[in-house]
């Protein structure tokens, strides 16, 4: 747990920099040091599965914001909007974070997970049929790719409407040439 | 206090969103606060010493229960995790697309944002 504790502070140090930088490809790689950490700390939590999935998105999102970034002007922007004054932001920020830690006093400790207060909880059933009704022995890819299919079904829809409104963003004139198709290709890193 | 370490990463993350002026920060940010929702919700389903929710060779279901952490939230935050990428994917199309009608990133000087 302690191991845990470091990791996370780790993770709040990067989101700092990540934050505060100047620079946005130190920012930029601080934002893929924060999600390599996740990666470990999903493997601490025994999520085999996250971590994997985690590793490869955070490089897919590396290479999606370094290529949009690398050639462009941007160290000129810096610093923050006078929306309403730093201030009365952190302050405003601090409150959130009192009011969200104030009601995790009513929240089950950490380590005691559903599984140990509910004996009805969907759950049970999953790991004590999992391998019956499916014959998968990873019972995270059983839910995902069995008992909450439509879930899924639901993702690869979202997936395909983001990258497909990430294409017609990125097109370029298609109204003058639409024989051209489109030009853009950060968008597609999603696709898969 | 691992999850008041994992809130603090989510309103660092917030902060961010809320007071810089490049857009691609603004970005940055979302993804932390993303990636600590996650966090979040595997650690809602974490149990002290608990193994992954994987069935070994002979190994009965019933151990998997009194052992196991709970798989439910690992399954929906892994469709979460890809959906994070596709949204990301689709805000940094936005920024380029931004960048190449204004010539900068900065939101402060993106004044013609109308119709």
């Amino acid at each position: 747990m302690a191991l845990l504790g470091i990791l996370l502070f780790l993770m709040i140090i990067g989101a700092v920099i990540a934050v505060e930088t100047r620079n946005l490809l130190s920012s930029i790689v601080c934002l893929g040091a924060i999600g390599f950490l996740l990666s470990i700390v999903f493997l601490f939590l025994g999520a085999p599965d996250l971590a994997i999935t985690q590793l490869v998105v955070e490089i897919l999102c590396l290479v999606i914001l370094i290529r949009a970034t690398i050639h462009r002007r941007v160290e000129t922007v810096a610093g923050n909007r006078e929306f309403v004054g730093l201030a009365v932001t952190v302050v405003m920020l601090a409150i959130v974070l009192m009011l969200a830690i104030s009601m995790m006093a009513g929240f089950p400790s950490l380590g005691t997970s559903v599984l140990d207060r509910m004996a009805q909880a969907p759950s049970h059933f999953y790991l004590l049929q999992g391998k019956a009704q499916t014959g998968v022995t990873n019972i995270v890819t059983a839910i995902l790719l069995d008992f909450r299919a439509y879930d899924t079904l639901g993702e690869a829809t979202v997936l395909f409407c983001a990258v497909m409104g990430a294409l017609a963003v990125l097109r370029r004139s298609a109204r003058r040439r639409p024989e051209e198709g489109d030009a853009g290709d950060e968008g597609e890193g999603g696709a898969e | 206090m691992i999850y008041g370490l994992c809130l603090l990463l989510i309103v660092v993350g917030l902060y961010g969103v809320v007071t810089k002026r490049n857009v691609v920060k603004i970005v940055i940010s979302l993804a932390i606060m993303e990636y600590g929702i996650n966090l979040f919700l595997v650690l809602v389903g974490y149990r002290t010493h608990g193994t992954a929710p994987i069935l070994e060779e002979g190994m009965m279901p019933e151990t998997l229960v009194a052992q196991s952490v709970d798989p439910l939230p690992q399954a929906l935050v892994l469709t979460s995790i890809v959906i994070g990428l596709a949204v990301l994917a689709l805000m940094v199309a936005l920024c380029v697309r931004l960048y190449e009608r204004y010539g900068t990133f900065d939101v402060t000087e993106m004044k013609k944002l109308k119709g």
